[in-house]
This record gives C-alpha cells, structure tokens and sequence, in this order.
C-alpha cells in the first residue's frame, strides 16, 4: 500500500494506450477534433458518453433523453433513441422530424419540422443534455443547501458548532453572504442576499460539474449561453426595475460639466449604454470563460489522439504518443486545478459584480 | 455563431428550474442558515462577554476575600490581644484577691493563735499553780509529818518572825 499513488500513477498514464490499441497502429489516424471539441461544447439530444468497439464498427454508448416538440401536428414526446443513428447528415425521425446536420446553416443540430419542401423550427422544450445536467445541478444545489438548512431548523443556537458538511456549507455561505453581498448592499443585504446567494451557488456547482467528466457531470450548463444570459437578464431586471430614483437621475442627468449632457446627450447616452453593456458582460463573461476552460480540457485530450496518429508508422505514433501523453497529461492536471479555481472565481465575480449592480441601483442621496 | 443564440427550449428550462430552487432556497434554504449563523455568533459573542464579567467578577470576588480575610486577620490579632490583656487583668485581680485574701486569713489565723495561746498559757498557769499548790501541799505534808518537824518549823518560823534578819540571811 505504500506504493499505491505511484502504482495509480503509472495506471493512469498506462491508460493513454487503452484507446490506441484499438486500431492498426501502423497507419495515420483522422481525429475529427472539431466534432468531438463542439459534440461535446454543444447541446445535443442525447448524452453521448463514449464509442466502444474497433475501428470501423464503433457503437455510441449515449443515454437518450426525451424529446418534447409542438410541431403543426401537436405536442409530442418521445425517446431521442427514436431518431436515425448517423454520424455525419440529417438524421430523421417521426412525425416528420429531423434533425439537422451539425453543418447546417440554418439550423445545425437542431430538430426542424419538414412541411414540404421548407424546414420549420417547431416549439422545441426538449430535454436535452444540457437540460439534463442543468436538472441534476438543481438537484445538487437543492441538497446541498437544504441539508446545512435542515440542521439549523433542528438545532438551537446553543447547540455545538455543526461539523463536515454542514459546517463547510455555513462557513461557505457566511463567507460569501459576509465578505461579498454584505460590504456592496448593506442594510439591502436580506431583500437580495437569497438571490445573490442562489446564483452562486448554482454557478459555483455548475462550473464544478462541468469538470467531472462522465455522467453525472461532464455537461457544459455554465458554458452555455442561454443558462448565462437568463443569470445576466436577471442581474438587469433587478437593477432596474428595484433602481431608485437618484439612480435614474445619476443615468439622465449625471453630475457632470452641463455642456457634456445638455446640447448632445452625450453622458445620458453613455450611462443608458453602460445599463446594457453590465449585465452583457457578465454574461459573456462566466460563458467564456467556462467554454474556453471546457475547449482547452478537450483538446489536451484530444492532442493524446492526434499524436498516436500522426504518421504512417507504428514505431513513430507510439512514441510520439506516449511522449505527447505525458505531457498532455501533466497539462491536463494543471489545467484541472486552474478550472476548479476558475468555477469558484467566476462564480464569485458574478455574484460580486451582480451585487455592485444592484447596490449601485440603490444609491441614496448624495451629501455635498 | 449559433453558440452566441441561446437556444429558446434551454431558455425555458432554465428560467424554470432556476426560479424554483430560488424560490424553495429563498423559502427554506439561505435566510434559515444565515439567521442561524447570525443567532450562533451573538449567541458565542454574548457567552464571551458573559464570561469575561464573570472573570472580572471572579478576580474581584478573589480581591474582596483577600480584603476580608485581611481584615478578619486584624480583628483576629485584635481579639486575641484583647483577650490577651483581658485575661493578664482578671488573673492579676485574681491573684490580688487571693493575696488578700491570704493575709487576711493568715491575720486571722494569727489572731485565732494569739487568742488560742492566751488561753493556753492561762490554762498553763492554772495548772501549774495548781500543781505547784498541790506539790507544795504535799513537799509540806511530807516536812511536817512529824510531830518535832512541826514544832521545828513552827519554832524556825517564831525565829523569823522575831528576828526578821536572820530569816532573810536564809
């Protein structure tokens, strides 16, 4: 047992050869790095998890989730497994519906209704993977706070300090409901702080999830633009529908010089501007940096794939893939921590920024 | 480009699921916690202020009992001091009494002899004049028993009564 963190090491690194032996070595390999890179960045209505078999007669292992569409025949749901399984083109399925090439213009990866000869998009509230995994995170949140929750509900405050992970959740929640909403929105803080709160932690979970990479986790909710501009879209709600009117008047009629804001309107016009861009960044702000932190762990990966296939000669693919896997390896573990920091932190600067916001929309009567 | 669009059906979900767990965390989850947290740190704060008043409280309590004991040991010297001079008194009167007491009696004793000897020494007196008479009597009746004895006396006493010297030169 001594031995057993090099013994796993070794394991682990031995590993890199598993997906290689499949294949006749002595000949070039094509990795399609884009389908796997956006397969897996994208949504999709199934949850593929990987292919197993030899070269030339690989099986999908995916789950099939079900699809919800209102198409101009009604509502229907049924399995994704439904559709015809096609690596490359349309894939049909019933009711007349497909679904699109990942290369379509119009619709890539997406179901459409064909009515004739046109495509038409139906009501499409499909459970795709993304929905999936957006599910599971919600289960995730929910126990993760209701559980510290339920022991203040049994517990009096006399009672001794609560310990594992109750205790690492309140010292958490304190910590961002004290050193992060507290110090922007003061006496607000209780009106906001649930909402703050919940943001985080979704994020936070969400992001952590995105780095385990098999079901359950793997998905890529955060990376997502529609999951970030719902969180964005909110922040800006908020802000402006809870602004007070000094906020307003600092937005139309700023203190500033008169002839920056009288003939031409030119600060209102910049401060109406900034009303946008803040909730706009955040919420290219948490997609980006969760998709480029998804795109850079896959294509460290995918490297360990390119290199065994680079040339026409077994002798040179192993050892530039073994070489290459070492090192992809190394990264990929760097690469790992820096994310987990990276879903705390942007996590933190979402809800950091989203309470300046709403603090800022709330600004009381300027003295002098 | 169609990364940028969010797609309407994830849209929907989201919204949907994300108000629910806010709307069950915002009823059960975080205000629990946080007023908890908040109730527990009074709670610690007010036992830490409740405990230093208590070890001041001590420290005077300690302070006073040293103060008290200080005193008792001075009230103590004094009562034994006191007591000391208390008992030096009563055994001085005593033993005056007892002096007086003493010469009184022996004065007494003294007189009571005195009285006693006067009595003796009278009874003494008595007796030996009594003896002395009674030895006389019988020196006399032992001279005198015979009838020329008699004679001779009453002659020797005739002699002195008529010459007084030659009795006296006898």
């Amino acid at each position: 047992m001594k031995y057993f963190k090099q013994l796993l090491c070794t394991l682990l690194l031995l590993m890199a050869f598993v997906p290689a032996m499949g294949r006749d070595m002595s000949k070039k390999a094509t990795v399609d790095i884009e389908e796997i890179l956006w397969g897996h960045i994208k949504d999709s209505y199934e949850w593929h998890i990987t292919d197993v078999g030899t070269e030339g007669n690989m099986h999908p292992v995916v789950i099939n989730l079900p699809v919800i569409v209102k198409s101009s025949t009604g509502w229907h749901i049924f399995s994704s497994g439904e559709f015809a399984h096609h690596a490359e083109g349309d894939r049909p399925g019933p009711y007349s519906l497909v679904i699109k090439s990942a290369k379509d213009k119009a619709h890539p990866n997406q179901i459409v209704e064909k009515i004739g000869n046109t495509e038409v998009r139906p009501l499409d509230i499909s459970i795709t993977k993304t929905v999936m995994v957006l599910f599971i995170n919600a289960i995730i949140l929910l126990l993760a706070i209701l559980i510290p929750a339920r022991w203040c509900k049994k517990h009096k405050p006399q009672d001794p300090a609560p310990k594992g992970f109750t205790g690492l959740m309140h010292m958490f929640i304190m910590n961002v409901h004290d050193d992060v909403i507290q110090p922007c929105l003061r006496e607000d803080t209780p009106k906001y702080a649930p909402w703050l709160l919940t943001c985080f932690f979704f994020i936070f979970f969400a992001n952590l999830m995105g780095l385990v990479p098999f079901p359950p986790g793997g998905g890529n909710l955060t990376g997502n633009i529609a999951c970030t501009c719902f969180l964005g879209v909110s922040t800006f709600l908020i802000t402006n529908f809870t602004g007070t009117k000094e906020y307003w008047k600092e937005i139309f009629w700023p203190a500033v010089p008169v002839w920056m804001k009288c003939p031409v309107p030119l600060m209102p016009f910049i401060e109406l501007f900034g009303i946008f861009t803040k909730p706009l960044a955040l919420i290219i702000r948490l997609f980006a940096n969760i998709l480029a932190g998804h795109a850079i762990a896959l294509a460290f990966a995918a490297i360990i794939f390119i290199m065994f296939g680079i040339a026409n000669s077994a002798m040179v693919n192993y050892m530039a893939g073994t070489g290459m896997s070492i090192v992809s390896v190394a990264m990929s573990v760097f690469m790992l921590i820096l994310e987990v920091l990276v879903s705390y932190i942007q996590a933190l600067v979402f809800t950091m920024l989203s309470a300046v916001f709403i603090s800022q929309a709330h600004v009381k009567h300027h003295e002098g | 480009m169609d990364l940028l669009i969010p797609s309407s059906g994830l849209l929907f979900w989201m919204t949907l699921v994300f108000l629910i767990v806010f709307f069950i965390l915002r009823k059960y989850g975080f205000p629990v916690i946080v007023k908890m947290v908040n109730e527990r740190k009074e709670y610690i704060d007010e036992s830490l202020r409740k405990a230093c008043e208590a070890n001041e409280k001590l420290s005077n309590i300690q302070k006073e009992g040293e103060s008290i004991m200080q005193q008792t040991r001075e009230q103590q010297a004094q009562l034994l001091s006191e007591a000391t001079a208390t008992r030096d008194a009563i055994v001085e009167k005593a033993q005056d009494k007892a002096r007086q007491e003493a010469a009184r009696m022996m004065s007494d004793a003294k007189i009571e002899i005195e009285a006693e000897k006067q009595n003796a020494v009278k009874g003494i007196r008595e007796q030996v004049a009594e003896m002395s008479v009674q030895v006389a009597e019988k020196i006399l009746r032992q001279h005198l028993s015979s009838d020329e004895k008699q004679m001779e006396l009453i002659s020797r006493l005739l002699d002195n009564v008529s010459s007084p010297e030659s009795n006296v030169s006898k």
